[in-house]
């Protein structure tokens, strides 16, 4: 199964390298990884999308706990949570049904075309990674240029927050 | 305040941390540490033949007191020669702190001459590193290196320095602090108490229990614990390679050792137990054989400081994270208060089937086959010509198995050998270590002519700081496990496992300046070895000839159950 998790730990120097080097050494699998700053200037927040069976999925909280520079570790998938990915992907847009076809399409799953030129369109699209699937599909890879995924970042509903 | 430059506030924290000796060998990026260190005589600098030995050396000490041992080594080369002994300390949870030096730091990432990547390269095999980024942070970064390197789950931390940090010159004040804390680090420092009672309502409703205890015990000081909770109990013990001292070798409830070459009678306890109580062990492969086979019909209670190790391999039943000290007070607190022992009619039933396994096999060897030495016999006859009371660091191999087997280790602390990593080389720098920092006591390193090979050159460490060690060398002429698995499960192939043109030992060690004793009959064995120990400040080297042919038995069937052995090259369970 899929899992989302988010990882709290110190924003030093050789860090990241610590969680992403336990990934391969221990044979964890990475489907996404995100890392920036948060309001707190000495903590950074890593988003990880991996996908394991329950036992993997405990294995790899833990040995991310034991990093010394983790502070903290949670799998938002255990609870509601959102999720979102941002994807801007770049189109060939050379005639006039192209076009408006990708325009409405774009319309349809609600994402903003950011960049024009006689040739191409590019989309900027935000959502769960299951919805910019979904545009790809719908779109059909023939008329694909370059795509870039930021990669998912996920947060808890309600109340419950990750911080110190 | 003091003000001193980086490499004296080296130099100082390690002697404000209690430091007595450092292991090392110095290099360019290291001088000005090297420079402190002359000018002064509290910290002393014990300079090996090899960076390897250096760690090997710390890390003993650290097996033998629980203490971070210290190595100094330089960049590039000096801190890859490192590696292995950090990799080994890792492996087997022993706190070391490795200091390395490093290239300027304008000069990081130009590929500098002796520059390498120590952080990135030791990443997977420390608990922790730094990399020292202002002088100013030195006392601070090694007071927490020592912290994080001996509390919780114990492990080997590199503190990186380059040169430009210890620049003599440039003074700041130093304090050193008195204890460190990181919001990201808090070792746990007891039991769950619900836990442990769940634990103990099994304990005491066992009808076929085992403890099974391994190196978490040694390096948590827990042996007492231990020792209490299975006496007030009457259960059977059985200890890992890392375990060996743990519990008594000697008393009647010490089964054995378990695992790939453990005893028929541990083996055999294990799988048709009903309970297992785990305590700071990992179920590691040389353990467990086939996971899937492990244990049938046992609940299982698994007690560790590191909740990675829980339900890592094998899934526990009852898990208790917490320091084995701590929980197995904690147990039998809770087992007295129960005011219930175990009924002693299933227990005695239970004792009967284990000693009737120990009468079947009992770790007897074949002696009536040739008139070649066994290694066996050797081991046995250093266990009693020491009375079991040495400190035997051993190598890795044929004779590290028979050496775990065949000597009987009454107190913890005293087998110092390379369980996780399995690292040939060890073994000697490790008596080095420990002869070091224990001038008194009797110190055995139990190798063989392929393993002594890997570290040879610290004979010449051993001359220079007069360091009376004996060597126990199982000479066979060839790699024994290697062959023995050639043996088994290659038809004999001997790949590469063969020692062609040995050295004569006895002349090499003599160069030295140390003593060599050949020895090729039993008749000889006790006599000699008897006069080997009575040169109390002479370093002794042992060559002993062995029978070449022998397989070290009981072994575990490869994808079997625990109770899957080869007890002889023809008899199998």
């Amino acid at each position: 199964m899929r899992h989302i998790i988010s990882v709290l730990m110190e924003n030093e120097p050789g860090a990241l390298s610590r969680v992403v080097g336990l990934f391969s050494q221990r044979n964890f699998n990475i489907e996404t990884l995100t890392v920036a700053p948060t309001e707190d200037e000495t903590l950074s927040r890593l988003t990880v999308t991996t996908i394991g069976d329950d036992h993997v999925i405990e294995q790899i909280t833990k040995q991310l706990n034991k990093l010394i520079d983790v502070v903290k570790v949670v799998d938002l998938t255990e609870g509601d949570h959102l999720e979102r990915e941002l994807m801007m992907i770049k189109m060939k847009a050379n005639n006039g049904t192209v076009r408006a076809e990708i325009k409405r399409t774009a319309d349809i799953f609600r994402g903003t075309i950011i960049d024009v030129t006689p040739n191409t369109f590019t989309v900027q699209l935000v959502g769960a990674s299951s919805k910019l699937d979904a545009f790809i599909e719908a779109l059909g890879t023939s008329n694909i240029m370059e795509v870039v995924r930021s990669g998912v970042s996920g947060i808890a509903r309600g109340e419950k927050v990750l911080t110190l | 305040m003091e003000l001193l430059s980086g490499a004296e506030m080296v130099v100082r924290a390690l002697r404000d941390q209690g430091v007595k000796y450092v292991y090392g060998y110095p290099g360019g990026a290291l001088l000005h540490v090297y420079d402190a260190l002359f000018q002064q005589e509290e910290v002393e600098h014990i300079l090996v033949r090899h960076e390897q030995a250096a760690t090997h050396m710390a890390d003993a000490y650290a097996r033998a007191t629980g203490k971070a041992g210290v190595a100094l080594v330089t960049s590039g080369p000096g801190a890859t020669n490192a590696v292995t002994g950090v990799a080994t300390a890792y492996m087997d949870s022993i706190p070391m702190v490795v200091i390395t030096g490093q290239v300027m730091s304008h000069l990081i990432g130009e590929d500098a001459f002796q520059e390498t990547d120590m952080i990135g390269i030791s990443r997977p095999i420390v608990k922790h590193s730094f990399s020292i980024t202002r002088p100013e942070e030195i006392p601070e970064v090694i007071k927490k290196a020592f912290y994080i390197a001996e509390s919780g789950r114990p492990g080997p931390v590199v503190v990186d320095i380059p040169k430009d940090m210890t620049t003599p010159t440039e003074r700041f004040e130093y304090e050193f602090p008195k204890s460190v804390k990181l919001r990201s680090y808090n070792p746990i420092t007891k039991g769950h108490s619900g836990q442990i009672k769940k634990a103990v309502d099994l304990l005491l409703a066992a009808k076929r229990p085992v403890i099974y205890a391994g190196g978490g015990v040694i390096m948590g000081d827990a042996s007492e614990e231990l020792t209490e909770l299975a006496r007030v109990l009457g259960y059977p013990v059985t200890n890992t390679l890392m375990g060996l001292g743990g519990y008594p070798g000697t008393d009647k409830q010490f089964i054995g050792m378990l695992g790939m070459h453990g005893s028929y009678e541990a083996n055999m306890a294990m799988h048709h137990s009903d309970l297992i109580l785990a305590v700071g062990a990992r179920f590691d492969d040389r353990v467990t054989n086939a996971t899937d086979k492990f244990c049938p019909t046992a609940k299982i209670v698994h007690v560790d400081i590191d909740p990675a190790s829980i339900s890592k391999t094998i899934k526990a039943d009852v898990p208790i994270v917490g320091p084995a000290k701590a929980v197995l007070k904690e147990m039998l607190e809770q087992v007295q208060a129960a005011k219930k022992l175990p009924e002693a009619a299933v227990l005695k039933a239970w004792w009967e089937q284990i000693d009737d396994w120990r009468g079947r096999h009992g770790g007897r060897y074949r002696t009536d086959d040739s008139e070649l030495m066994k290694p066996q016999h050797v081991i046995e006859m250093l266990s009693k010509v020491t009375n079991g009371d040495a400190y035997v660091c051993s190598d890795v191999g044929q004779h590290q198995m028979f050496a775990a087997q065949y000597y009987k280790f009454n107190k913890p602390n005293r087998w110092i050998n390379s369980g996780g990593l399995g690292t040939m080389g060890f073994g000697l720098p490790a008596a080095m270590g420990i002869k070091m920092n224990f001038p008194d006591e009797e110190v055995v390193c139990v190798t063989g002519e392929g393993s002594i090979q890997m570290n040879i050159q610290e004979l010449s460490t051993i001359s220079q700081y007069n360091l009376p060690v004996k060597v126990i060398c199982l000479n066979n002429q060839s790699l024994g496990m290697v062959r023995q698995w050639q043996d088994m499960n290659y038809e004999s192939r001997h790949s590469q496992s063969y020692m062609k043109s040995l050295p004569d030992f006895i002349k090499l060690v003599e160069a030295y300046g140390h003593v060599g004793i050949k020895v090729e009959k039993y008749s000889e064995l006790e006599e000699a070895m008897r006069k080997a120990f009575a040169m109390k400040d002479r370093m002794v080297f042992m060559d002993i000839a062995v029978d070449p042919f022998e397989h070290v038995y009981p072994m575990q069937v490869p994808r079997g159950s625990m109770r899957d052995m080869w007890l002889s090259k023809t008899e199998r369970t």
